[in-house]
C-alpha cells in the first residue's frame, strides 16, 4: 500500500515553476530515491511532504494525512532530516538528543542512537564545535529519534567520509528492515543504487523516470560496454556491421563499443576472426550515472 | 517532562551560556546605580526635583534599563538568529511548534529583567537608601507592563528585519532612543515640562512617570498604564502580525 502519495504537485517561486506536476506513490517500508540535477525540484517537493511548503496546486498525502491539515498527527510520525538548517551554537550533542526525545510520544533510546552514529564521544560537545560530518550525524540521529514510520532525508551523506557514508548506508538499510519507509533525496548515483529500491528521476521539475535502479539502467542506450586497444587497427566496416552497437568510439587507440551481450559477442568473433589482440579489455555494465546523465540531459543544447 | 517544559530547560542552559547577555541584562543597569550613587551630590536632596535626590529617581530608570537592555538590546539576535539558521525550521517538522522556541526565550529573557530589577532595587535600598516602593502593587504592574513593551518591541525588530545583521543594526539604533525616553540620561521627571510633556506619551517614558509614582507610593496615573498597556498592545500585533518564520 502506498504511504506515500504525490499527485500533480506544483509549486512555482515568483512565477517561476519549480516543481510542475510531480506525481508519485512511496510504498510503505521501501527506500525511494528522488535523484536529479540541481534546481529540479527536488527538495522543494520534501519540503510540500514535510508540511513546510504549501504547493501551489496537486494533492500530498503522507501515512494517510494531508501536511497543511493534519500536521500533529503527521509530524509524530515522520523524521526529517533537512538539507540547511542548524541546531542552537551551544546546545550539546547530548542535550540536542534529549531535547529532541523529549518532543515524541515514544522516543528510541538516544544513547544507543548515538553510539549507532558514532557519537558517544561527542556528547559533551557543542553544536557549534561539531565538523560537518559530525553535524549530519547528529541530524540523521535526531531524524529516527521519534520512531518514525516515514523518514524524509535530504542529502543523507553529505559531507561524509567513505567509512562513514558506508555505515550510514547500513543503518538505513536497517531502518528499513525494521519496516520504515525511508524517502532519500539524493547526488550520488552510488549511494542511489546500493540503497533505493525505486528511484524517480527529477528534471525540470518533472518526473523524468520512475524505475528500480536497473530498470533504470536497462532503459538507457548501450546497457552493456566494451572497451579495448586493439594490436591494430580494425576495418570501419567491420565495425559498422556489428550488431546492436549503438556508439562506437575511437580515442588515443581505445575503442569503446556500447551495446548488447550480443555486441560483444561479435566484437569477440572479430577479433579471433581478424587475428587481432585486444589490450585491456573491458566489458562493463552502463551504470546508473550513464543512466541519469541521459534522463536529464538537455535536449534542446 | 513535558515537550514545552524540556525547550525552557535546554534554552535556560543556552541563556546561562551568553555571559554577555546576562551582564548586560542583569549586572550593567545595578552597576551604573552603583556608579551614579558615588556622585556625592547626587545624594543630596534637591530642592528642584521637589526634595528628591537624583538617586531615588534613577533607581525606578535603572529598572527600566533592564528591560530595555533584555528586551531591545538582548532578545532580538536571538530570535533572528534562530531563524536565520534553520532552528525554527527544523523544529516545526517535529510535533513541537517553533513558537516555543521563541516563547522560552521570551519569557527567560523576562525573567532576567524582573531579577535585574529587584537587584537594582535591593542595591539601592542597601547601598543608597533608597526607599523602597511605596505601592507595591501599583509598581508591579508598571514593571511588568514596561517589561512587556520592551519585550514587544524587541520582538517587532526581530519582525521587520529579514537578518540577523539587520536586526542588530535595527535594534542598537532603537536601543538609544529608547534609553532616552527611560531617562537614563536625564531622568524624566527632572525633564523640562514641555519635554516631559510629550516624552510621557512614549512606551518608557509613560512607564517611567508610573514608576515613579509607585515608588513614592501613589497608584500610578491611569494616563501612564493605559498609554504603556497601548504602547504594548500596538508592538505585540506589529510583531505577529509581520513576524516570518524564515
Amino acid at each position: 500500500m502506498a504511504i506515500i502519495e504525490v499527485n500533480g504537485l506544483r509549486k512555482a517561486y515568483g512565477g517561476r515553476p519549480v516543481v510542475d506536476g510531480v506525481s508519485f506513490a512511496v510504498e510503505e517500508g521501501e527506500i525511494f530515491g528522488i535523484l536529479g540535477p540541481n534546481g529540479a525540484g527536488k527538495t522543494t517537493t520534501v519540503e510540500c511532504l514535510e508540511g513546510l511548503r504549501e504547493p501551489d496546486a496537486g494533492a500530498v498525502c503522507v501515512a494517510g494525512f494531508d501536511p497543511r491539515t493534519g500536521r500533529d498527527e503527521l509530524t509524530r510520525i515522520l523524521g526529517v532530516q533537512l538539507q540547511e538548517s542548524e541546531l542552537q551554537e551551544k546546545l550539546t550533542v547530548r542535550e540536542a538528543l534529549e531535547l529532541y526525545s523529549a518532543f515524541y510520544p515514544d522516543p528510541a533510546g538516544w544513547r544507543e542512537l548515538a553510539e549507532r552514529l558514532g557519537l558517544t564521544g561527542k556528547l559533551t560537545t557543542r553544536f557549534g564545535k561539531l565538523s560537518g560530518g559530525q553535524k549530519q550525524r547528529l541530524f540523521i540521529a535526531l531524524a529516527l529519534i521519534g520512531r518514525p514510520r516515514v523518514v524524509v532525508l535530504d542529502e543523507l551523506t553529505t559531507g561524509l567520509d567513505p567509512r562513514a557514508r558506508r555505515d550510514t548506508w547500513k543503518l538505513i538499510e536497517e531502518v528499513r528492515d525494521s519496516g520504515v519507509t525511508v524517502l532519500l533525496v539524493t547526488h550520488f548515483m552510488e549511494e542511489a543504487q546500493r540503497l533505493c529500491d525505486r528511484i524517480a528521476v527529477f528534471k525540470q521539475g518533472r518526473v523524468a523516470a520512475l524505475d528500480t535502479p536497473s530498470g533504470l539502467i536497462r532503459r538507457s542506450a548501450g546497457g552493456t560496454v566494451i572497451s579495448f586497444a586493439p594490436s591494430r587497427s580494425l576495418d570501419d566496416g567491420d565495425l559498422a556491421e556489428l550488431p546492436d552497437a549503438q556508439t562506437i568510439e575511437r580515442r588515443n587507440g581505445h575503442l569503446t563499443i556500447h551495446g548488447t551481450d550480443t555486441t560483444v559477442n561479435a566484437v569477440i568473433s572479430l577479433l579471433a576472426r581478424r587475428q587481432i589482440t585486444a589490450h585491456q579489455l573491458r566489458v562493463t555494465d552502463s551504470t546508473l550515472d550513464d543512466a541519469f546523465l541521459e534522463l536529464t540531459e538537455d535536449r534542446e543544447n | 517532562m513535558s515537550a514545552s517544559t524540556a525547550v525552557l530547560k535546554a534554552e535556560l542552559r543556552l541563556f546561562g551560556r551568553e555571559p554577555f547577555s546576562l551582564f548586560w541584562i542583569v549586572a550593567f543597569p545595578t552597576v551604573l546605580l552603583t556608579i551614579l550613587g558615588l556622585i556625592p551630590s547626587f545624594r543630596e536632596p534637591d530642592a528642584g526635583l521637589g526634595g528628591s535626590r537624583v538617586i531615588d529617581l534613577y533607581v525606578p530608570v535603572n529598572v527600566l534599563l533592564a528591560m530595555i537592555m533584555a528586551g531591545v538590546q538582548a532578545l532580538p539576535p536571538v530570535l533572528s538568529g534562530y531563524r536565520e539558521r534553520g532552528i525554527l525550521r527544523r523544529m516545526s517538522t517535529t510535533p513541537v511548534r517553533p513558537a516555543s522556541l521563541l516563547t522560552a526565550q521570551i519569557v527567560l529573557h523576562f525573567a532576567a529583567a524582573l531579577g535585574s530589577a529587584l537587584l537594582v532595587i535591593g542595591v539601592g535600598r542597601l547601598a543608597f537608601d533608597v526607599a523602597l516602593p511605596g505601592q507595591i502593587p501599583g509598581y508591579l504592574l508598571a514593571l511588568i507592563l514596561g517589561a512587556l513593551s520592551a519585550l514587544a518591541l524587541g520582538a517587532t525588530v526581530t519582525a521587520v528585519t529579514p537578518t540577523t545583521k539587520a536586526t542588530t543594526v535595527v535594534g542598537s539604533i532603537v536601543f538609544f532612543p529608547m534609553m532616552f525616553l527611560a531617562g537614563v540620561w536625564v531622568p524624566v521627571q527632572a525633564m523640562p515640562e514641555a519635554l516631559r510633556g510629550i516624552v510621557e506619551y512614549f512606551p518608557f517614558g509613560a512607564a517611567s512617570q508610573a514608576l515613579n509614582q509607585a515608588a513614592e507610593g501613589a497608584w500610578p496615573d491611569w494616563t501612564h498604564l493605559g498609554v504603556t498597556i497601548a504602547w504594548a498592545a500596538v508592538l505585540i500585533a506589529a510583531a505577529v502580525r509581520w513576524f516570518r518564520w524564515e
